[in-house]
């Protein structure tokens, strides 16, 4: 049974992280974090808004004792934005772990991986856990790991797009040659079956916020994810047929009647 | 000697404070809680543990954050 997803020594039950965003509620949010299964979820750092401080309350709903926080650089368009952004989410919890973003371009939210590079050295230089957002490249991918990242996770299409995985092969290729670190495909993912495909494919983890929050029933959409993770890992474990252009009896071929 | 008042940037927003102010007492007035938030005071972040010795000064920028819902991109 253990089939855990491990990320710098630390061991995950679930495959599946959540971000925080763009629920209707914090009790929407609650109950797809709870039919989800995951144990570690994504967060933003903000200033606190001192005239409304309903927002204040966040972390109240968040249960640190069932989920691991992962603060993220969201919405950093430099590498020193997103240090700065990261050194000040440790302060906050005294976490070591970020979700390394730097986006390169508004539109499409690509990720600017010089920026990334840079920001992922200073930050394991400073003793963080650093998971990079990057594109699906192979060299890329090798560069964030020389830096010491601890995970790698590629997008399988732009943030929020829903498209699902656009680059099999690269996916493909990056689960052929990176066995140091876990894989975690991140954006993207639209529905349960994307996230079986890429779990399917061999990565070790798919980490989405838009397709569960922004489904018209977040919990249902949560508890589909869990079970698409589940099955896409069963069946990579499984190992899968080989693919044939034609039909192969699957009963036996003697003792027909006649 | 008129009283005088500092004034201070908090968030982007201007406020006056008691000369001789210090962080821990502005996070208290703010009612904001400690466990759950980040200060920097002009771009340096401040520990917890320097709240109390840290006196504000006139033109000081003091940014105050926390954690909120946030998976990628821009919210």
């Amino acid at each position: 049974m253990a089939d855990s997803l491990v990320i710098a020594g630390r061991d995950f039950h679930s495959r599946l992280i959540l971000g925080t965003g763009k629920y209707e509620s914090y009790d929407l949010m609650k109950k797809a974090l709870e039919a989800s299964g995951t144990e570690m979820v994504t967060v933003a750092v903000r200033r606190v808004p001192l005239a409304d401080r309903s927002k204040e309350s966040f972390l109240d709903h968040i249960d640190l004792k069932k989920y691991h926080l992962l603060p993220n650089t969201a919405g950093c368009y430099s590498a020193d934005e997103a240090i700065r952004t990261a050194m000040l989410a440790r302060e906050v919890l005294d976490t070591k772990w970020v979700k390394l973003e730097v986006i390169g371009d508004e539109r499409t939210l690509f990720p600017d991986n010089e920026g990334l590079l840079e920001a992922t050295r200073a930050l394991v230089k400073e003793g963080f856990i650093v998971l990079p957002y990057f594109n699906d490249d192979l060299i890329v991918a090798r560069r964030l790991i020389d830096a010491g990242a601890a995970a790698v996770m590629p997008l399988a299409a732009p943030i929020g797009s829903g498209l699902g995985i656009q680059n099999f092969t690269n996916l493909r290729i990056l689960r052929e040659y990176v066995q140091d670190v876990p894989i975690i495909v991140d954006a993207g993912v639209g529905t349960a079956s994307d996230a079986a495909l890429a779990l399917e494919v061999g990565v070790d983890g798919v980490l989405m916020n838009t397709g569960v929050a922004g489904a018209k029933n977040p919990v249902k959409m949560a508890e589909a994810m869990r079970l698409g993770v589940r099955a896409g890992r069963l069946a990579y474990l499984a190992g899968r047929i080989e693919r044939k252009l034609y039909a192969s009896a699957s009963s036996p071929q003697t003792g027909m009647i006649e | 000697m008129p009283e005088s008042v500092l004034k201070v940037l908090v968030n982007g927003e201007q406020r006056e404070i008691e000369p001789g102010t210090r962080l821990r007492t502005l996070v208290s007035e703010l009612e904001l809680k400690p466990d759950r938030i980040a200060i920097e005071l002009n771009r340096r972040i401040l520990r917890k543990a320097d709240w109390d010795s840290t006196e504000l000064a006139e033109g000081d920028a003091v940014e105050v954050v926390s954690f909120v819902g946030g998976g990628a991109g821009l919210v």
